[in-house]
């Protein structure tokens, strides 16, 4: 190991891995808005918007990120539609995460007993407040767990970026392998990276799915 | 519409759906090989042993916390500088997605084991039936059909991922496409939404039917 090579190679690291950071980030906070309107959409069976969003459902969760991003870069300029490769990457992850999490907050949404919803209208609350105050917080809390590994599966995806001419981890590592053939260095902080950023989150995940256990609202556990 | 008659023109189709059969090749053969490691995975992990379960553990969560296009980097980079193995870019492959999918799936199969409540096996031994009747027809049962549905939904998700190979320098699925757009680069120049569609399209029906039986069997068993 050339201890001295590695050190000279951190901060191409830690730039890709800002980068990548920045997009997931965006992606997923994106992804999350996406996820949750479906969900609603679906759960309120909207006639025709229903039908749309389960199309997308199956076609996000059913087709790989790389084949997205290579439609999305390589094809789409062919009918006249140029993108960034930031803005590629971002709208495949957003494509792909959506669905995800659309699914994730359906099964919170399920999980809300019919004995809530009658309660609030009986109190005299407006749709709009029932899901506000009463549907909401309690089918989300139920979806955290779901919502947490959605995140790490997308921080995860978004391994793939290279292949749209990001600068991203799996491409400095490539890069140092190709002009250099320093492949154990690169591969150590390939993974030394990779780890710094997945332990953490990994780690929160499952500090929330422990804490959200007690929001067990009107549920038997 | 310009340049859709790409995908007929001469064996451009069968040559897809080659890159198809690749795709479709590796996938197979490592759901199958996760298929059993998996299950013996499992049950290793619901053993009460201290050790066994932290060694479980430390392997589960470390290949599944990085992406698999790293532990591909790993498996067709890493083994050849590092030990001086060399594997082709298909055989590092199915390595790693056994080495993934043992791991997923052997979470799945304890998830599944633990899930019996204890009153099915106490019932059973109350009625006087051996451990071995115990499992065969109470527990085993139960839990094939909490885990298939989930095991299903993996083998998809194994599809899918293989698309990441091509990274690897496999000819597959994508690598074909590739090479049909750079040979009809002057006669087809649109060529590459057609065909990139075409392979999404086709992962789509590779993996759609699957969800779909999935989430069929998924509500008629539980």
């Amino acid at each position: 190991m050339d201890i001295e090579f590695m050190i000279n190679c951190l901060p191409m690291y830690v730039q890709a891995a800002w980068l990548t950071l920045r997009i997931a980030s965006a992606g997923i906070a994106l992804a999350l808005g996406a996820g949750l309107i479906c969900a609603l959409v679906r759960s309120a069976k909207i006639p025709v918007a229903s039908f749309i969003v389960s199309a997308y459902i199956e076609l996000s969760r059913n087709t790989p990120l790389l084949v997205q991003l290579f439609l999305l870069y390589f094809g789409l300029p062919k009918a006249g539609v140029y993108l960034s490769s930031q803005m590629c990457a971002i709208i495949g992850l957003v494509f792909l995460g959506g669905s995800y999490m659309a699914e994730a907050f359906r099964s919170g949404l399920e999980s809300v007993d019919k004995a809530q919803r009658e309660s609030a209208e009986s109190l005299g609350l407006t749709k709009f407040q029932t899901a506000i105050y009463v549907v909401l917080p309690q089918a989300i809390s139920v979806s955290v767990p779901a919502l947490a590994a959605n995140v790490i599966f997308m921080i995860k995806e978004t391994s793939v970026f290279s292949v749209v001419a990001l600068a991203d981890l799996m491409f400095v590592a490539k890069d140092l392998i190709g002009m250099y053939y320093k492949t154990n260095e690169a591969l150590t902080l390939l993974v030394g990276f990779y780890l710094l950023i997945l332990l953490p989150v990994s780690a929160l995940a499952a500090w929330l799915e422990r804490r959200v256990r007690y929001a067990g609202f009107g549920n038997p556990a | 519409m310009q340049d859709l008659g790409i995908l007929l023109e001469g064996r451009n189709l069968e040559r897809l759906l080659y890159g198809l059969w690749v795709t479709l090749r590796i996938s197979f053969a490592s759901i199958a090989a996760s298929i059993i490691c998996g299950i013996i995975f499992g049950v290793i992990m619901t053993l009460r042993n201290r050790v066994l379960q932290a060694v479980c553990r430390i392997y589960l969560e470390l290949v599944r916390v990085l992406p698999q296009l790293v532990l591909l980097f790993l498996a067709y980079f890493g083994l050849t500088r590092a030990f001086n193995i060399n594997l082709s870019g298909e055989t590092s492959a199915v390595l790693v997605f056994v080495v993934w999918g043992t791991a997923e799936m052997g979470d799945l199969v304890r998830s599944a084991l633990i899930s019996i409540p204890r009153h099915q096996y106490d019932s059973g031994y109350a009625l006087g039936l051996s451990k071995a009747d115990v499992y065969m027809s109470i527990i085993l049962p139960q839990t094939v059909r909490r885990l298939i549905p989930l095991a299903i939904n993996l083998a998809t998700r194994m599809i899918k991922t293989t698309s990441l190979v091509v990274l690897i320098g496999v000819v597959e699925m994508l690598k074909v496409g590739q090479q049909i757009i750079e040979a009809n680069r002057y006669t087809a120049p649109r060529a590459a939404l057609w065909i990139y569609g075409a392979i999404f399209a086709l992962y789509f029906l590779a993996c759609f039917p699957m969800s779909l039986i999935a989430g069929r069997l998924e509500r008629r068993w539980t």
